[in-house]
């Protein structure tokens, strides 16, 4: 029992990472039709850019981070959409996708050349320390990632449904050409989406690095795990990716204490093709709305 | 006259490629033929996709399940062009089995549920040392003989995969060219349309997997007495990117453009030497900068570029 | 139309013109130098490994070069990036050796050595692998030569630690699924067995896996008395932070990577307390190790691990076995090297006393070590077998 709810805390604690991530690729996805095959480049970056400010330019903890997720806005937001979203227009389709994959070799080759190719640790933000839960162990920590992610996914959900601008991120989205003549500014809502997904990126950095450690290629298992938990939960719900980022997490560390070892990495693949297959539009999406 | 030209063009290459490592030691052989056994998956990849329109993120695998069959018969003594019958066979039928989620999904979702596939492959590839060899893989492929001349000396091998290639490529032009091949092209135009005109969309649809896929494993054929060595990680995600990258940065749904698309891939890093660890990177910049500018890859450019006093001049007059 | 011809010969251009763009003349070879290029892993899992081994054979080239070169030829070390790929790796090493290279240093990853070691034995040059795989030593390959011991020969020195310091009778297993932990598991199972140890949790991981809780989760559950774990750098880290956190309180005992100066940097606090038995280890209490620690850090800011003495030690093998030999014979070389025993006193490169059995397989003292206060500390010595 002990170490089922031990699996099941540990599982909900890294779903939660995993949603974080998969939050912002569903809104790049439904803002711009554009599939970011660099998603976990995303996360990988931002802890890097605090590194910088610590260890290059002597800066403070506070001012590293705000360094780095200023800079994560700029370049994963701003620089991203502007120079390598843009100019393939409304529909970017296959180009678009070879674009991301070749960014996300760009980013992290930068990394490793620049930076560094070994794993460096990564300053914690949160004090250590444990709840023991009937014999379960849960940090400080985890409860924190699990309460970000719910409160991000509560947050977002309420900005798009109660705000004008949501309202608008959400028509835009959905019907470009009519959220056009109704006078919202589409582009802007657009850039809005990238803006959000690279903060979110950011604050998943920040969150996981001190566990996972900074290194250039930990985008590679995130990037694809965020994928299958947007495709998993549905794509035009922002609480699909929360479940299904949960869902990965949980499952996952179940399957690997209880069913296979070898076959751990198997289960989210073979959930995926299924989900594909059955039920395209995701465990909790509708089939046709987009909600950004 | 067309046809003419062409003609010359092609014999111009087989020529270069026949004398191109001749006086070169035997890292530029096995280069060309890295290079060669490539080609044939991209050209593959460049069927399913460039030509059906179908995404396949799962070519690597293929030739994983070529090079396994083809190590597995070898290694058992048995002649090479039977493992790669095995091989290329069992391709044909696992694309087959691939496309039906094509009939279901498409654009994305399909890149993700071969995605997927290609990533089981692996945990299989290394999981199931009975058959694969698990992390280990299998070394020591004997080369194939041709009656009576080996292809153990890295030249010969060459002139060998060389013919493989070739052959491959005039099998895949005759595809093309014939109905189907056109067929292909109006399923990736306008699927509706194609349906009107009494195409058999859902067969199309598995054939252009099946063959694409069949082109993959006939590549690992090539690899596996090539490296002498496979294992897992030479058949994962990673290498299906690169071999996507490779057709579309030679130019989706031309004919030369995979062939072009690989030669960038293996050979660039061998002229960029200079730059050291900066090649990866000033690779990606470029085809980032390929793509916003110049979706239609290499050969799009180059079409571009040979069109351009044409639309100057078009441009004076207007 | 019109476009039509010009693309083709463009795309005929643009092959053409690739092909002669790697058709460059070979380097011209200065009767007064000796080629030993470094093919290492760079980039890729294995670039810390490879990285490390590289810098520290360059130290060796530039001190040797410094002091007059081998038989008064200066060494020309050329690094070569296999992106920890052994196909990469393969053809790397073919080209080193169509450009003459007298003795090939490296690859670390056995992966990689096992498939580019075809081409260093049928061209019959020595090469000078970082590996520590078993089969490397076991395909009767005369020119393969190791830089530290092969893993079976750490296995037993474990097992006696297993069975007679920690005297335990149910043991955990963590590795990781590659080559490198797929070889360390196999050999410690069976041995392990054989010596009435039972396994009660056997529990492979991914490389590059993060989440470490369902692994101690169930090595918690297991009854386990103590847990080799065999895994690389960064997964160590992980796995100890979690351990920590978990209150895993059994002895964590494993091989080389475990008390690494870098795991106990990544791994912090967390890392306190482990054991791990180490060929070769930057803290061992040999002058000689800790005075070329010193200087690696003097040069390139950074702390080595063991793979930079690998790479040292490995480029001075090359020197002392030529001067032997007394002029540039790959052949000589091999057999030279079978059976040879390195004083670390009269050949002070070598750091500590090597030998060489007839596989290439290599032999010296070995050290447990354990992390304390922050730093592996030797806290037994092993003869060498």
């Amino acid at each position: 029992m002990a170490q089922f709810l031990q699996v099941l805390l540990s599982g909900l604690a890294t779903g939660s990472i995993y949603a974080l991530a998969a939050v912002g690729f569903s809104l790049v996805w439904q803002a711009a039709q554009a599939v970011n095959f660099a998603q976990g480049e995303f996360v990988m970056l931002p802890a890097f850019l605090v590194l910088i400010g610590e260890h290059w330019l002597h800066w403070p903890l506070w001012a590293a981070l705000l360094f780095g997720f200023a800079l994560s806005i700029l370049l994963l937001g701003l620089a991203f959409k502007r120079l390598i979203v843009q100019p393939f227009g409304p529909d970017g389709g296959l180009p678009l996708v070879i674009a991301t994959m070749a960014l996300s070799i760009l980013l992290k080759e930068a990394v490793k050349t620049f930076y560094g190719a070994e794993a460096e640790p990564f300053p914690s933000l949160i004090p250590n320390g444990d709840f023991h839960i009937g014999g379960a162990v849960i940090s400080v920590r985890d409860v924190l990632n699990l309460a970000a992610a719910l409160a991000v996914v509560m947050l977002l959900t309420l900005f798009l449904d109660r705000t004008k601008t949501g309202r608008q991120m959400q028509a835009a989205a959905q019907n470009p050409g009519v959220a056009e003549i109704l006078g919202i500014d589409v582009a802007r809502m657009t850039l809005y989406a990238f803006l959000l997904n690279a903060a979110l990126a950011a604050v998943a950095s920040f969150l996981i690095t001190p566990v996972y450690l900074a290194k250039f290629s930990n985008g590679e298992s995130l990037g694809l795990v965020a994928f299958i938990a947007a495709i998993i939960g549905g794509f035009n719900r922002i609480r699909g990716a929360l479940v299904g980022g949960l869902l990965i997490g949980v499952l996952d560390n179940l399957t690997a204490t209880y069913v296979t070892l070898s076959y751990r990495a198997a289960l989210p693949l073979v959930l995926l093709i299924a989900v594909i297959l059955w039920r395209p539009q995701g465990l909790l999406g509708d089939a046709e709305a987009r909600i950004v | 006259m067309r046809a003419h030209r062409e003609a010359i063009a092609v014999a111009v290459v087989v020529a270069a490629l026949i004398v191109a490592p001749l006086g070169q030691g035997n890292y530029i052989a096995y280069l060309l033929c890295s290079w060669l056994m490539l080609a044939i998956a991209a050209m593959g990849l460049n069927l399913t996709l460039g030509y059906a329109g179908r995404i396949s993120l799962a070519q690597a695998s293929f030739i994983g399940i070529g090079a396994y069959a083809t190590s597995i018969v070898t290694l058992a003594h048995y002649p090479w062009v039977l493992g790669m019958a095995v091989g290329v066979v069992l391709c044909f039928l696992v694309g087959l089995l691939l496309g039906f989620p094509a009939l279901r999904v498409r654009g994305h979702y399909l890149a993700f549920v071969t995605l997927a596939f290609n990533s089981l492959f692996f945990l299989v590839a290394r999981n199931e040392d009975w058959l694969t060899g698990g992390t280990y893989g299998l070394s020591g492929m004997p080369r194939p003989r041709i009656g009576p001349v080996s292809t153990s000396g890295q030249l010969a091998f060459y002139y060998f995969t060389l013919a493989v290639a070739l052959l491959a490529a005039l099998v895949l032009r005759l595809i093309v060219r014939s109905p189907w091949g056109r067929a292909f092209k109006a399923l990736r135009e306008n699927e509706v349309r194609a349906e009107s005109l009494g195409l058999d969309v859902r067969r199309l649809t598995l054939l252009a997997f099946a063959i694409g896929s069949a082109y993959g494993g006939l590549a690992g054929a090539i690899e596996a007495p090539l490296v002498q060595y496979i294992d897992p990680g030479s058949f994962d995600v990673v290498q299906s990117l690169s071999l996507l990258l490779m057709v579309v940065v030679g130019g989706l749904g031309e004919f030369w453009g995979p062939v072009l698309g690989s030669a960038v891939a293996v050979l660039l890093p061998e002229a960029l030497r200079v730059t050291a660890a900066y090649y990866l990177m000033l690779y990606a910049i470029a085809v980032i900068l390929l793509m916003t500018r110049c979706p239609g890859g290499l050969i799009g450019l180059a079409r571009r570029i040979a069109a351009r006093p044409a639309r100057r001049r078009g441009a004076a007059v207007s | 139309m019109t476009g039509f011809m010009p693309m083709r010969r463009a795309a005929v251009v643009a092959i053409a013109g690739a092909i002669v763009a790697w058709h460059a003349p070979a380097q011209a070879q200065n009767n007064k130098t000796v080629l030993i290029p470094c093919v290492c892993e760079l980039s890729g899992a294995g670039a810390v490994s490879g990285t490390n081994y590289r810098d520290g054979a360059h130290i060796a080239v530039n001190e040797i070069n410094a002091a007059g070169g081998i038989l008064g030829h200066k060494i020309v070390m050329r690094d070569y990036d296999t992106q920890t790929n052994p196909m990469v790796s393969r053809a790397l090493v073919q080209k080193v050796v169509d450009a003459g290279a007298y003795v090939v240093m490296g690859t670390v990853y056995s992966g990689s050595t096992d498939v580019n070691m075809l081409v260093t034995e049928h061209a019959g040059v020595p090469q000078i692998t970082g590996s520590e795989a078993p089969d490397i030593t076991q395909k009767g390959d005369p020119y393969i030569f190791r830089t530290s011991s092969g893993s079976e020969k750490d296995i037993p020195a474990l097992v006696d630690y297993f069975t007679q310091t920690l005297k335990v009778k149910k043991v955990a297993v963590e590795w990781v699924q590659n080559d490198f932990g797929k070889g360390g598991h196999d050999l410690f199972v069976q041995a392990i067995r054989k010596a009435g140890v039972q396994v009660v949790a056997d529990v492979p991981s991914e490389q590059g896996q993060v989440d470490f809780s369902p692994d101690v989760a169930k090595i918690k559950h297991s009854g386990a008395q103590a847990v080799f774990v065999y895994v690389n750098e960064e997964e160590a880290a992980r796995f100890l932070k979690e351990a920590k956190k978990q209150a895993l309180t059994v002895p964590l005992v494993g091989d080389v990577t475990l008390t690494d100066q870098k795991v106990i940097e990544l791994a912090g606090p967390a890392a306190e307390g482990a054991i791990a038995h180490v060929g070769l280890t930057v803290s061992a209490p040999v002058p000689s190790i800790q005075a070329f620690v010193a200087k690696f850090r003097k040069i390139y800011h950074h702390n080595t691990d063991h793979n930079g003495i690998k790479g040292y030690i490995g480029v001075y093998a090359i020197k002392y076995v030529t001067e032997m030999v007394g002029k540039f014979d790959r052949k000589a070389f091999a057999a030279k090297m079978h059976g040879l025993t390195l004083d670390a006193n009269k050949y002070p490169g070598m750091l500590l006393t090597t030998s060489w059995d007839k596989t290439g397989e290599l032999s010296r003292e070995s050290f447990m070590t354990q992390v304390k206060g922050g730093k592996a500390v030797v806290i037994a010595t092993i003869p060498a077998n």
